[in-house]
């Protein structure tokens, strides 16, 4: 299968998500709330307003983990539910193309999470977003939200259909994906200033981060054919 | 014998030897006895290690 | 005829029945093992001096040492078992097997070094842990692995399990190096004291290298001896999942016929 006819097989499979997401609004109805409350939870928790603002970076990308694994057990449930993971396969549809069709929706759903996440920070923990730290802070959001959607879809096809999923996708994913979890913490308190880091400090871990991106694009794409295959 | 209970943190010295070997040694048993059990259900002929 | 599937095989005399998954080899090794244990307890508690700065906690690392190494080793072999399966012609199960009771044994010896190293670390350190490029990889390496482990019990057919849990074993080999890495960047951060130097492995020669030394042997063969029964056991369990199928398979076969 030739490269442009994969990408547009991926991008009518992410286009399929999204219209799905769109219809049902799964998203802005229950996945943003959830992650709202958990930043109102983490400041019941952490109680002080100076240790909330220092923390900030890291209760953002927390919150989006939390969320990340109900997202991807939304973008699963709607695959098994009528057999339609097994329609494509059977139909014969590249393999290749359906995992990076539905990470691109994954990452497109995560990528509003993120945004609607750091306002939040803004508004709820005092935390600010100096001009000079934009490029960092949008550069972060997308090289994290890659590996994540990466992750997300790959183990997300890996338990499918299997009941004791629910449990256990939490438990396969977050070890995975602590890189991104280091990586996208730091590069945005460097991003913000947080605890004075200065802004050079954040651009290694964007390195990290894009390594871990194309490390589980490559290796998600591959594994992904066999896992679904011959599933139930 | 003196000697060896009054090392320093004898405690923990001798603790980390008696888990260690409790941890494996009761790994090991319940491994062979699992293996009995199924043993016990399967033909002689299947075992490809007899 | 039918038979069930709980009840002894009767038709042998009981002294000349494989018992279980015991052979002349493991016993063998099961012996070895045994006496190099004794070795190591005679030397680790006993022959060996005390340690300089550590004094006698270092013979507490006799044992958790052995444990780690041979806990990477047997997830290298997990490893290996899936790639063997993934990769070659015939996808044997008898590799995703190993690799399945590795996995198992290394758990448990991983948990057992996590539980004596902060044991260890007490007496060495003052803390129980702490948050180290090393300890921190290995503790998630461990939550990996029993992953491993839960997916292998996902369930479906023994191809099924085999391939799910083959590449989940390949996919933690390439997600470590990148934890390691991103946990040392991170460590990195904050200066570390000396005295909590944790890669400064002490300078051991002599009777303490010896100790050491047989006590990777004696877990060596502990490995060996765990993996050999456990794999046996496991392709028991393969043969009555495939039995237990051919007679619900038989029973409604002969129930279609009834009608």
């Amino acid at each position: 299968m030739t490269p442009t006819a994969r990408w547009r097989i991926a991008r009518l499979v992410a286009a399929k998500d999204l219209r799905i997401e769109w219809r049902s609004r799964v998203l802005i109805n229950q996945v943003l709330p959830f992650a709202g409350v958990t930043m109102i939870m983490f400041a019941f928790a952490l109680d002080a307003s100076d240790v909330l603002e220092r923390v900030a970076p890291g209760l953002i990308w927390l919150a989006t983990l939390f969320s990340l694994l109900v997202l991807v057990q939304r973008a699963f449930a709607v695959e098994a539910d009528d057999g339609a993971l097994d329609a494509l396969r059977v139909a014969g549809v590249d393999p290749i193309a359906i995992f990076w069709g539905k990470s691109l929706a994954l990452a497109a759903q995560l990528a509003v999470l993120e945004v609607v996440l750091v306002i939040s920070a803004v508004l709820l923990y005092g935390a600010d977003v100096p001009v000079g730290g934009v490029v960092l802070l949008v550069t972060t959001l997308v090289a994290a939200t890659a590996g994540l959607a990466c992750v997300g879809t790959l183990y997300g096809g890996l338990t499918a259909g299997f009941s004791g999923r629910e449990t256990l996708l939490p438990l396969l994913i977050l070890p995975v994906v602590a890189p991104v979890l280091i990586g996208a913490t730091r590069a945005v308190e460097s991003a913000l200033g947080t605890g004075g880091v200065a802004l050079s400090e954040g651009w290694p871990w964007i390195g990290l981060l894009a390594v871990f991106a194309v490390a589980f694009g490559v290796g998600g794409a591959l594994a992904f054919g066999p896992l679904i295959e011959e599933s139930n | 014998m003196t000697a060896l209970i009054a090392i320093e943190h004898a405690g923990y010295v001798y603790g980390s030897y008696v888990l260690t070997f409790a941890a494996v040694g009761a790994f090991a048993w319940r491994t062979v006895r699992n293996g009995r059990k199924l043993g016990d259900q399967v033909d002689d002929a299947d075992k490809y290690w007899t | 005829m039918t038979t069930t599937d709980t009840e002894p095989i009767a038709d042998e005399p009981i002294g000349n029945r494989q018992h279980g998954t015991g052979t002349r080899a493991t016993r063998l090794l099961g012996v070895a093992t045994i006496i190099t244990m004794g070795w190591l307890v005679a030397f680790g508690l006993g022959f060996s001096p005390a340690d300089r700065d550590q004094d006698e906690a270092v013979r507490i690392l006799y044992v958790h040492v052995p444990t780690i190494w041979l806990a990477y080793l047997a997830f290298v072999v997990t490893a290996i078992g899936s790639g063997l399966y993934l990769f070659t012609k015939k996808h044997s199960l008898g590799f995703d097997r190993a690799a399945g009771a590795s996995a198992e044994i290394g758990v448990v010896f991983m948990a057992v070094t996590l539980a004596v190293g902060m044991m260890w670390g007490r007496i060495t350190w003052g803390v129980f842990w702490q948050w180290d490029a090393r300890l921190t990889t290995t503790a998630l390496l461990f939550v990996s692995y029993i992953g491993y482990l839960a997916v292998r019990n996902l369930g479906g057919s023994h191809e099924q399990r085999a391939k799910r849990s083959a590449v989940v074993g390949l996919l933690i080999v390439l997600e470590i190096p990148l934890v390691h890495f991103s946990v040392r960047m991170w460590r990195s951060l904050h200066q570390e004291a000396s005295v909590l130097d944790t890669d400064g492995d002490i300078d051991m020669d002599g009777l303490m290298l010896f100790s050491l030394f047989v006590g990777v042997v004696a877990f060596t063969l502990l490995y060996v001896w765990l993996l050999l029964h456990r794999t046996r056991a496991l392709a028991m369990q393969d043969m009555l999942d495939d039995r237990g199928l051919d007679v619900a398979l038989a029973a409604r076969r002969a129930e279609g016929v009834a009608r």
